[in-house]
């Protein structure tokens, strides 16, 4: 009964549609109970990230001493001259690969092709564990060589550490658990459990948490490295 | 069941858009390498940084096919941050400035503590 409020009707705008969701009793979303839930999750993430590029954009602002500049901290040598932003160039193509693997993982989920599925969403693993290492390799050589510190360092604001290991760090962890994520629910595609349960939502659901990650970093790459 | 199962759409799409994602990074760390400045180079940052963040919410992320009001629900929200944005921005440059004011009528210049 209260589940009639929410079906659509043939000349409803898309304006009405969201009329009708709230209007319903029961049910808001019609869509999978997962989905939503994963969707208002990544909402809340959205507003921790942001809150941490906002505290950056303002320390940075109101600093008097100058930031120091990313491409040159961030520039690699290959016995020449130091190309600047390399590695984190790689890293952003790595991420954009991994998000490709993954929304093609969850195209072949829903033609419940298992094995492609999972080596799919192996791949998507692989690259998000090589992203991490090179992550690490940053922060070593910053850290080790570079002599940053969440207080100080010596190329100019000493708030810049801090910054970057709290938010990288941050991404990171989320890149991290994410690959963990991704490798279970690999593992039950292989093992045919959506098979029986008769849907590969949970692949959509993983995909929506990894692109999430891939989105995060597209505004710290912006923001952080390149600004 | 609802009309979200077997949400799937051609592979070609989700390819094409890979690919535009690659070319729009690309162009980000080009704006970094050629050394824009100022203006022009903020504005191209942002942009290219929209529309990858764009594509891959609408379409990697399904939500061009999802409901209105799970759309609404979820792309608000953070649309709303933008005051925030703004109020800190303007609060940044306020601190910055009367650092600058005190530091010169003081008479002193921070230095950056270094190990």
């Amino acid at each position: 009964m209260a589940s009639d409020a929410a079906v659509t009707t043939a000349d409803e705008t898309r304006m009405g549609s969201v009329v009708n969701d709230w209007s319903a009793d029961k049910q808001t979303f019609e869509v999978p109970w997962g989905k939503a839930m994963m969707w208002i999750f990544l909402l809340s993430d959205t507003f921790i990230f942001s809150s941490f590029l906002v505290g950056y954009m303002h320390v940075r602002i109101a600093s008097t001493i100058p930031w120091p500049v990313p491409s040159e901290v961030f520039a690699l040598s290959f016995g020449g001259d130091p190309i600047p932003l390399i590695l984190i160039a790689i890293m952003t193509f790595i991420l954009i690969t991994s998000s490709g693997t993954m929304a093609l993982a969850v195209n072949y989920g829903y033609r419940r092709n298992k094995k492609v599925t999972f080596w799919l969403m192996v791949a998507t693993a692989l690259l998000g564990a090589s992203f991490v290492g090179m992550q690490a390799f940053e922060w070593t050589k910053l850290i080790v060589e570079e002599g940053v510190r969440p207080w100080s360092n010596p190329m100019g604001a000493p708030q810049f550490g801090s910054v970057f290991f709290m938010i990288t760090g941050f991404h990171g962890m989320h890149v991290s658990a994410g690959v963990i994520y991704l490798l279970l629910i690999a593992n039950r595609v292989r093992r045919g459990d959506y098979d029986k349960s008769g849907t590969y939502e949970t692949v959509e659901i993983a995909g929506l948490y990894w692109h999430f990650v891939d989105l995060v970093w597209v505004f710290i790459f912006a923001f952080f490295y390149l600004w | 069941m609802s009309a979200t199962e077997g949400q799937q759409h051609p592979l070609g799409i989700y390819l094409w858009i890979w690919a535009l994602l690659f070319v729009l990074s690309t162009l980000s760390y080009m704006v970094d390498y050629m050394n824009f400045q100022g203006y022009l180079r903020w504005t191209l940052i942002l942009v290219f940084m929209f529309l990858k963040a764009g594509f891959i919410i609408a379409i990697f992320m399904h939500m061009a096919w999802e409901r209105m009001a799970l759309i609404t629900a979820i792309l608000l929200p953070p649309a709303l941050l933008l005051f925030l944005i703004g109020l800190m921005a303007l609060e940044g440059d306020y601190i910055f400035q009367i650092r600058e004011f005190v530091y010169s009528v003081i008479e002193f210049t921070p230095i950056s503590p270094h190990h």
